[in-house]
């Protein structure tokens, strides 16, 4: 159903854009309005996502340790997997969020004759998730040299390391295709293997769709109907400064990788997508393990009833008293009494 | 009580998810994977809302008219309060990474055993109620009504998490769905729906300072015949005090080990080994519980129950705090009680006065670990072992899911092992940080719960069963009250054959006392040095 409804809404999504462009000639709405409305919702809805996380407190330190807590001096402390520092919180978030450190661990169980589990290698997830997300930001800062002039060096660089092997005098930008080629594999694996298929949702299948739609038109503009690469320079140039204009004779397939780049950055903020920002605000992989170091506060820590010794003596003195326990109120004669009988 | 499957029967697994949709797939309450419900006098003794009568079997659950109101209020309140629950309402991907990682879906292939669909469960309601996507798209969006039939499923998941947070290892933002299944059971306490397993004890520590409502007399009693005990085996008659103003150290162990097998032998072991180095320590009755089922309540029950530990400590006069083995008391003291009931600071940094190592790792918290005090005595050579006492044993560790996960004794433990026994470690893949649930923490330990302990147990008892072939492993180590109650039957079950301990039995078993006579039997009266291996 998800699939179905996802796959739909990219197609229409398309078929609009051919239908805005070709038909009704709507060129100033889709390169100028609608990219600048879809930024505009991406920036504000980022800021205001995370600060709506950011307003609910962290009552407790819940990091999840993954290795050897700082106790005693002569025990290695595994200081990333289990930071009692700051500076260990930062390496392990590096570790997260430049190489997916926790999805490296991933195994694949398997159950055998009479019950017996195994444990597979299995890192497949891993390494497209990383070839899809490096590849993803290596491509959006290789287009900066749309939006930037005089063109920087360093990304000049990039293009030429990403662009290093040619093929008929052509540069292939790795980059690219690795972005292709990881999103189709995200994709299949969704689709293939039982377990996430079932767990998935229209919001799962949707940005896969998108994402595939933005690097296959990008692919198509670059190598097959090579598009007018300075005019559109020139619009993207008018976009960042304020003076949007729309040169003649740029390609379609160019109206639809805008879209989807715009449908994209509109879509983030309310979505899963909003993990990138997520992943910085995990209790369970930001906090320090120093808790009993360092005392942290909960703002709203409740006050709460307890059962006081007092209650609990004056509920048992006779019986602590019988058994010599010491007491903070000592036996009234009555009660003495009773202990002795 | 069901009666429970034969293990081949058991072993047969099918993973593949159901043809309907999980929204369109009820509950069924099978007998042996739930848990009676909360009795309605234990509710009353804490004040738990809607005390009554009822079972999960039934129909109707007599829940509150406005249920629906006060869960979802609930829920729009802690969102408020826990950034944890927030955000992971918001950026799971359903990657699945986590899937396979819960043993309970691991030993059930239930779909809605994989922790992001346990997940999912309330996402589904939050999404509905609190984004917008949800409540215009619905289900396309993921979203669903929160109904009668949800609050059931959210029953019989939550009580089939043990709050391990293996889950949280594995996924690429550190999900835990611990955490969001202590959100739920919370919510799910708002209207009176728990089980007797927690609610009960949680009533005996409020009222009697443990969870086994054992009063201050009988657990003096107990306490004595481990004392004897330990006459009979060492020949050496230990000292106890209890609620003695003025002692360096207030001691306070999970008090399961006081009363059943085999958690009484390590407990032994620790009382010997104080009596040993002289330590000037007192018992508590009444902060006689180390462990707190209030984690499996809500937070505020957790806090009710803990705040007798500082105060007694501070009636007392204590210089610092000594806990037991066990393994949620540790989440809980080591990540809430600090925060909670804090700050100690009539109390001094933990030092032991036997090597004057200062503790400062627990400078703040001004409790410590008995495992790190006795790998400390250890490594200064304070104490004198001899690990043949232990021949016969061949002892593997069982990594307890919090210790592991929420502090990181990883190393204390196999340090003194490696002293006191003949030692081997389980697969990689399944100690330390990776460890597998003994299948019955967060309160899922009952009996009527056996046939789900024994599936949620199975990757633990797998991996155990592995070294037994391997190596010959016939003694399961554990530093937790709850495994040492869960594990020996699980053991019966998959693996017989393996016996269970804490650590400190084998350390009992290996402490040369000055002045003993010589020793003819273990600290379960079988004789010394025999094979054990059936
Ligand atoms: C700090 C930045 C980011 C980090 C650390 C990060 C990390 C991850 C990780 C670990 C996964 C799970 C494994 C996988 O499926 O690859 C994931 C999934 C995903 N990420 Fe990101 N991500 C980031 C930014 C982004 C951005 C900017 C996008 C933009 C579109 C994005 C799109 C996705 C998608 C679509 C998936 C799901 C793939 C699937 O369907 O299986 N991520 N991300
Ligand atoms: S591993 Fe994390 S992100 Fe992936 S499905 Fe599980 S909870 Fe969601
Ligand atoms: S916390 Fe443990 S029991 Fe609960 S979902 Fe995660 S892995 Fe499963």
């Amino acid at each position: 159903m998800g699939l179905g409804f996802s796959f739909l809404i990219a197609c229409a999504l398309i078929l609009g854009v051919l239908l805005g462009v070709e038909v009704l000639g709507l060129n100033y709405l889709f390169a100028v309005i609608i990219p600048y409305l879809a930024f505009g919702v991406f920036f504000f809805g980022f800021i205001a996502k995370i600060l709506k996380w950011a307003r609910s407190p962290v009552p407790f330190r819940i990091p999840t340790t993954c290795g050897q807590q700082k106790s005693l001096p002569w025990i290695k402390q595994n200081k990333i997997d289990n930071p009692s520092s700051k500076a260990g919180v930062v390496a392990r978030m590096a570790l997260e969020v430049l190489l997916f450190r926790s999805l490296f661990k991933n195994t694949k169980a398997d159950l055998h004759e009479g019950g017996k589990l195994t444990y597979q290698w299995e890192k497949w997830l891993w390494l497209f998730g990383l070839i899809f997300h490096w590849s993803f930001f290596l491509v959006i800062v290789r287009h900066l040299r749309f939006f930037l002039d005089p063109v920087p060096g360093f990304i000049r660089i990039l293009e030429n390391v990403d662009g290093f092997f040619h093929v008929d005098l052509q540069a292939l930008y790795l980059t690219g295709f690795g972005l292709l080629l990881a999103v189709t594999f995200l994709f299949l694996r969704r689709v293939v293997i039982p377990q996430v298929r079932y767990v998935s949702l229209a919001a799962d299948y949707f940005p896969l769709f998108v994402l595939f739609t933005i690097a296959a038109t990008g692919i198509l503009m670059r190598y097959f109907s090579r598009v007018d690469v300075v005019a559109i320079k020139e619009l993207a140039m008018g976009l960042v400064t304020f003076s949007p204009t729309v040169p003649e004779g740029i390609s379609v397939l160019f109206y639809i990788h805008i879209f989807m780049v715009s449908t994209l950055l509109a879509y983030f903020p309310f979505s899963k997508l909003m993990h990138m920002g997520g992943i910085f605000m995990s209790p369970t992989r930001n906090m320090a393990n120093n808790n009993r170091a360092e005392r942290h506060i909960n703002p709203w820590n409740p006050v709460v009833e307890v059962h006081t010794y007092e209650a609990y003596e004056d509920e048992f003195r006779e019986k602590m008293a019988a058994v010599g326990l010491p007491l903070e109120k000592e036996l009234s004669k009555d009660e003495a009494a009773a202990t002795k009988a | 009580m069901a009666k429970l499957p034969k293990p081949e029967e058991l072993a047969v697994i099918n993973y593949q998810p159901p043809k309907t949709h999980w929204m369109d797939t009820p509950v069924d309450f099978r007998p042996g994977t739930w848990i009676y419900a909360g009795k309605p006098e234990s509710l009353k003794t804490v004040g738990l809302p809607n005390p009554r009568n009822w079972s999960p079997e039934d129909e109707d659950w007599k829940l509150p008219e406005n249920w629906k109101e006060i869960l979802l209020e609930g829920l729009r309140d802690r969102l408020d309060r826990f950034r944890s629950l927030r955000v992971f309402m918001d950026i799971c991907v359903r990657c699945g990474a986590c899937a396979d990682k819960c043993h309970f879906y691991l030993g059930s292939g239930d779909p809605k055993n994989m922790p992001v669909l346990r997940a999912e469960l309330l996402r589904s309601v939050y999404r509905k109620d609190f984004t917008t996507a949800g409540k215009i798209l619905g289900r396309l969006a993921g979203a669903r009504e929160l109904t009668y039939d949800v609050v059931k499923e959210w029953f019989y998941y939550f009580y089939q998490c043990t709050e391990c947070r293996r889950c949280s290892v594995f996924c690429p933002y550190g999900i835990d769905t611990a955490e969001i299944t202590m959100i739920g059971r919370e919510l799910l306490n708002l209207i009176g729906v728990n089980v007797d397993w927690v609610v009960t004890p949680v009533a005996n520590c409020y009222m009697k300072g443990n969870h086994l409502g054992i009063q201050p007399h009988g657990l003096v009693d107990s306490f004595e015949f481990l004392q004897e005990n330990i006459y009979d085996i060492t020949g050496i008659n230990i000292d106890l005090s209890f609620n003695r103003k003025g002692a360096e150290i207030l001691y306070v162990p999970p008090s399961g080990d006081v009363f059943a097998d085999p958690g009484t032998f390590s407990l032994m072991g620790q009382l010997m080994l104080f009596h040993e180095i002289g330590l000037d320590y007192t018992l508590s009755t009444y902060a006689s519980e180390g462990g707190n089922f209030g984690l499996f309540t809500s937070n505020e029950m957790m806090k009710r129950l803990n705040a007798k530990i500082y105060a007694e400590a501070k009636r007392l006069g204590v210089k610092w705090i000594l806990g037991g083995e066990c393994g949620h008391m540790w989440r809980v003291i080591h990540q809430y009680m600090d925060t909670m009931n804090g700050p100690a600071d009539f109390l001094e940094v933990p030092k032991s006065p036997i090597t004057g190592t200062v503790f400062e790792h627990a400078k703040s918290t001004k409790m410590i670990h008995v495992v790190e005090f006795t790998a400390d005595l250890i490594k200064h050579n304070k104490i004198k072992l001899d690990p043949s006492r232990n021949a016969g044993l061949k002892v593997t560790f069982h990594d307890s899911c919090n210790p592991s996960r929420a502090m990181g004794l990883l190393e204390e433990p196999r340090y003194i092992l490696k002293h006191v026994c003949d030692f081997y470690e389980m697969p990689e893949e399944t100690i330390k940080e990776k460890t597998f649930c003994c299948g019955g923490g967060a309160g899922l330990g009952s009996d009527e719960n056996m046939e789900m302990r024994m599936r949620g147990g199975l990757p633990r008892a797998n991996a155990v069963k592995y070294v037994k072939e391997k190596y010959g492993v016939n003694m399961l180590a554990c530093v937790c009250a709850i495994d040492r109650a869960t594990l020996p039957p699980l053991m019966e079950y998959w693996v017989p054959g393996v016996q269970v301990c804490g650590l400190h039995e084998l350390v009992g078993n290996a402490l040369v006392m000055k002045g003993e006579k010589e020793r003819t039997e273990n600290l379960r009266f079988e004789p010394l040095g025999t094979e054990d291996d059936d």
